[in-house]
């Protein structure tokens, strides 16, 4: 046996290599919480237009359901012109979603192309790429949204998505451009490349695969500012008004003085659905977020010892001075919970 | 000065992009659109007629190149050609009267919103699972609701249930726009329920970057550093752990701008307040290019330009852009 | 001077506690220069920032005292407990009494900050002195680690990286400690500005009177800079000698293995040998003594030490402790100066076999030779 092997300067901390206790358990809560409002929306989404009880769009002439209160028959009232409110926000759920996970994709997939493409091919390709980013980013898109809509002869759904889309990829493209220049300088990237190994092969199977949280983030953000862009859009008139998506139910009850009216579940519930859907992706991708960022990740997850919270900042915790503060009831409380056995009998072993 | 310089090319050709691009797209679209407009200057004179045929390419227009050329000259000297909505008032007339009333509300929000949710984000970030980092998933609902959203909830609340503040516009009718006491107690009177919703919806963001960037930083070794040195927690939050978290927060603030400013224009379509949004809604119901475009450009530039300023003051806080200037 | 007893840290993970330190028991007397050695993971500068209590949470003081007396705290008063202080009062003694040379100066200096303001901070935190007075004080101490004043406005990004660990040291001075904690201060530097660095150090400590708990992987370094060094492994100590005792006749498999792992910064070039293997999960420590699986001369019975620290039999010493209770075969242990000149290995035969334990005969227990 040789005994050639020099003690490592530096085998990074034993402790980081965690045991898997289940992928679901170990996400932080904000992901959970996330992804359960998501999990709803999208559940709306996709049985929502086979259960509502009315077309969306037949008008019922009876004076009496005009904007008429939410009632048995319409769980979330009526229109003006009596449309059940319920149906157009399941339908426009599913509208919305779709939209802005089609913007998600195809965004997405252009700032993988162009920040992947810009690291890769470096040189003038990435000093122009990485400029055309910077650019869009910096200019302002929703005046430009506006006129490029404005333009539009038809203004649907497939409209937007392609112009959204096509606004979208700049934030994206640079921090993944970023990112595939740290992984590309790696030391086993460049021993890939020296042995001449194809450099899409690099990209498919040693790039991408390093980069899913990034992507999985850029993904969320840009679904985030679609399902943003495309109602404000719709809000001011910038939409195919005949379909329902979240945008334009806005419009119609805006337009007809909804709220003014008092019709309130007219207008308040999509746009509650909005504010839902949107704190579901910002959750998720701080969650996201932390799985990332070794810091935020140990700030969230040890920051409580022995019951108690500590702050990141404060001196070392010293475990008999935590266990001696808790006094009287406290103490009597405290020794229902779970933690107490394994704290005293530390504790006692120690004092 | 190469820090600064650099940027400034950088803005020179965005804008020449905004520019271009704003040159193009009405002559790369369906024809339509323009004929849309054509038709809408039914007694156009001919003096307004050249800034139009520039921007849009309408009618008898000479080479590319020409028109290009011409266009930049236009621009150059704020000449957007005519509005059709408003016919026959300039562009840049509408433009000078309400770019004041934008710049102000929305400058003066976003500023705000920014110090406050910075501020706000350095103690979420040292006091890390408190009680201020525990309300951060309600602000991160409230910045989630759409602007224009939230706006006409806080208009139907304040202005039309409690009368707390007026229902909408720029100053209360009746009062001549100038620079007496009457007006412009009015004007900040209604301004404020406008800011109040531009704070209250971007603050989380700028607190929950902010709160992360500390979280990083306070990780760093120069403020374990600090503490080992024994210096008040003051001393060691500002000078050394919040100041160095400013800068991605300052450069996380320029880019943000564009998506700030975009909510904000919409926002005072709501609160009918005499900006630049409210024209930009006039302008895209009633099909007014000229108008919208020239709307783009100006609203393009000021992003650029607020920019510009978030970068003279990163040179200001962070020593390391000074010194890469001089050794250049 | 400080007299750390019964020392446990532990970092609470999922999957839980990695014991980074498992009840040390260490002293540092005025003016002494103490060296701890061991591999990186071994648990010495968690050992050093948790008696200054600088670990952030998930790490947690499970036992111990960490007591300090010094010179200026009120004479015959009891040695204050560093583990029972408020924050306040470790914000009044850290700097002031205990402070500390960190492993990276780039990373530990502020870098928005000008050296001056950087070392004012300090004095301003610490020592009553008129604004102009702070000011020279910190210009004498760029003098005295031989930085020219025309950098007292720099910033850390400008300094090359010796002047910058220079910096950290002027800094660690600027209140005049009882204490400097060293966290590898050279490690980062190439060779010959590590030399002048040490040599000022030591030349400062001389002059200036304070103790040195200086920290590192090179043991080859501390046997040319420490009064006593102390070898940690797995978060317990191994061995605690003079480094002439550790230089001469080194106890432990495992402080051999480490004079056997770098280079001397005198002496001829000779090839290093090293420590096959790592550490142990120190989540779930195995019985006995943890350097067992790495131990050229391991046996069964080694999982019933108790990693007591008993008083070397062979050694006249009786101050020279370790944890390993055998008496190793092989003497004169090798030693790192008087390596011969022949440009062979100078290991000797046992250690070449590393892995195969030797024959349970040979190892005779300390107790038994006792007796």
């Amino acid at each position: 046996m040789t005994v050639t092997l020099a003690i490592s300067p530096d085998p990074t901390s034993l402790a980081t290599e965690d045991a898997v206790p289940g992928r679901w358990r170990r996400m932080p809560t904000k992901a959970k919480v996330g992804a359960l409002i998501l999990g709803f929306f999208i559940l709306a989404a996709v049985i929502g237009p086979f259960v509502t009880p009315y077309d969306p769009s037949y008008q019922n002439p009876s004076p009496a359901l005009s904007m008429a209160a939410p009632s048995a028959a319409h769980l979330l009232g009526t229109t003006q012109t009596g449309q059940d409110v319920l149906s157009q926000l399941l339908v426009g759920i599913r509208l919305t979603l779709e939209l802005a996970v089609v913007v998600g994709v195809v965004a997405t997939a252009l700032s993988v192309i162009v920040g992947v493409a810009a690291a890769f091919l470096g040189g003038i390709w990435d000093e122009l790429l990485s400029l055309v980013s910077n650019v869009f980013l910096v200019i302002p898109s929703l005046p430009l949204l506006i006129i490029l809509l404005g333009y539009l002869p038809q203004k649907g759904q497939w409209a937007t998505i392609a112009v959204l889309a096509a606004l979208g990829w700049p934030w994206g493209a640079r921090v993944i451009r970023a990112q595939t220049l740290a992984i590309r300088n790696r030391d086993f990237i460049s021993a890939a490349l020296e042995t001449g190994e194809k450099t899409w092969r690099i990209i498919a199977f040693e790039i991408v695969p390093n980069e899913v949280s990034l992507i999985a983030a850029s993904f969320v953000n840009t679904v985030l500012y679609a399902i943003g862009a495309s109602v404000a859009l719709a809000f001011i008139g910038l939409a195919d008004l005949n379909s329902w998506s979240l945008g334009t139910i806005l419009y119609w009850a805006e337009g007809q003085q909804a709220l003014q009216l008092g019709a309130w579940w007219w207008f308040v519930p999509p746009g509650l659905a909005v504010a839902l859907m949107g704190t579901g992706l910002v959750l998720l991708n701080t969650g996201i977020d932390e799985l990332g960022n070794p810091r935020l990740r140990d700030a969230s997850s040890a920051s409580r010892i022995a019951g108690h919270r500590v702050r990141p900042t404060a001196p070392t915790p010293v475990l008999q001075e935590v266990v001696q503060r808790r006094t009287g009831l406290a103490r009597f409380l405290y020794s229902f919970s779970r933690s107490s056995l394994l704290d005293e009998t530390e504790a006692g072993d120690t004092l | 000065m190469s820090f600064i310089l650099r940027r400034l090319v950088f803005y020179v050709v965005a804008a020449w992009v905004a520019l271009t691009l704003n040159f193009f797209i009405p002559r790369a679209m369906p024809g339509n659109a323009v004929e849309a407009v054509m038709s809408k200057f039914p007694s156009l004179q001919p003096s307004a007629y050249r800034a139009l045929e520039a921007m849009l390419g309408v009618g008898h227009a000479g080479s590319l190149w020409h028109q290009y050329w011409t266009y930049i000259v236009d621009v150059s000297h704020f000449d957007f050609g005519t509005s059709s909505s408003q016919y026959p008032a300039q562009v840049s007339t509408l433009l000078g009267e309400t770019i004041p009333w934008t710049l102000t509300l929305v400058g003066t929000a976003t500023v705000i919103a920014f110090l406050v949710g910075t501020g706000l984000g350095i103690v979420a970030g040292w006091r890390y699972g408190g009680a201020l980092d525990r309300t951060l998933p309600a602000l991160m609902f409230l910045q989630a609701i759409p602007y224009f959203f939230f706006a006409l909830i806080l208009l139907e609340l304040f202005a039309l249930k409690f009368h707390v503040f007026p229902v909408g516009e720029g100053y209360a009718g009746g009062l001549i726009p100038g620079w007496h006491w009457d007006f412009i107690g009015s004007a900040i009177y209604h301004s404020l329920l406008p800011a109040l919703t531009i704070v209250l919806t971007s603050i989380a963001g700028w607190m929950l970057q902010m709160r992360n960037v500390m979280i990083t930083t306070l990780g760093e070794d120069y403020v374990i550093a600090a503490q080992a040195k024994g210096l008040p927690n003051r001393r060691v939050i500002f000078t050394y752990a919040a100041r160095n978290a400013l800068l991605p927060q300052l450069q996380g603030f320029g880019l943000a701008l564009g998506f700030v400013v975009s909510g904000a224009l919409v926002m005072e379509i709501v609160f009918s307040y005499p900006g630049i949004g409210l024209l930009l809604l006039g302008a895209v119901t009633s099909d007014d290019f000229p108008l919208m475009q020239a709307i783009f450009l100006v609203i393009t530039f000021a992003v650029l330009l607020a920019n510009l300023i978030v970068d003279v003051i990163i040179v200001f806080v962070d020593p390391r852009v000074r010194v890469r200037e001089a050794t250049r | 001077m400080l007299e750390i007893r019964d020392f446990s840290v532990v970092y609470r993970t999922p999957g839980g506690d990695v014991r980074a330190v498992d009840r040390v028991n260490l002293s540092l007397a005025g003016g002494e220069v103490v060296g701890l050695a061991g591999e990186s993971g071994s648990g010495k500068s968690t050992l050093a920032y948790g008696a200054c209590r600088l670990l952030r949470v998930p790490a947690l003081i499970t036992s111990g005292s960490v007591r300090y007396q010094g010179r200026r705290l009120a004479q015959g008063s009891k040695a204050a407990d560093v583990l029972q202080m408020s924050p306040e009062e470790l914000q009044r003694i850290r700097w002031r009494e205990i402070a500390i040379v960190f492993q990276s100066a780039m990373n530990a200096l502020n870098p928005v900050l000008s050296v001056r303001d950087q070392i004012l901070d300090v004095i301003h935190a610490h020592m009553r002195m008129p604004r102009d007075e702070a000011r020279e004080r910190v210009a004498g101490l760029l003098d005295l680690v031989g930085i020219p004043r025309s950098r007292l406005r720099s910033y850390p990004h400008e300094l090359s990286g010796g002047m910058r660990q220079r910096v950290m040291i002027a800094m660690a001075l600027a209140t005049d400690p009882e204490i400097v904690i060293m966290d590898e201060p050279t490690t980062a530097l190439d060779v010959v500005v590590q030399r002048d660095i040490l040599a000022q150090i030591v030349e400062l400590k001389d002059r200036l009177g304070f103790s040195i708990l200086f920290i590192t992987h090179d043991l080859s370094l501390l046997l040319e800079l420490a009064d006593r060094i102390a070898v940690m492994y797995a978060g317990q100590f191994l061995e605690i000698a003079t480094a002439g005792e550790i230089h001469r006749e080194a106890a432990h498999p495992y402080t051999k293995g480490l004079l056997n792992s770098f280079p001397s910064l005198r002496g001829p070039r000779r090839e290093l040998a090293g420590i096959p293997g790592s550490p142990p999960d120190l989540r779930n420590p195995p019985p006995g003594c943890p350097f067992l699986p790495r131990c050229a001369y391991g046996t069964p019975a080694c999982r019933e030490v108790d990693m007591e620290l008993l008083p070397v039999v062979t050694s006249a010493d009786p101050q020279h402790v370790t944890a390993c209770p055998f008496v190793l075969p092989g003497t004169p242990p090798p030693g790192v100066l008087a390596a011969p000149a022949d440009g062979d290995l100078d290991m000797p035969d046992h250690l070449r076999t590393a892995g195969r334990p030797e024959p349970a005969g040979e190892l005779r227990t300390a107790t038994e030779q006792g007796s």
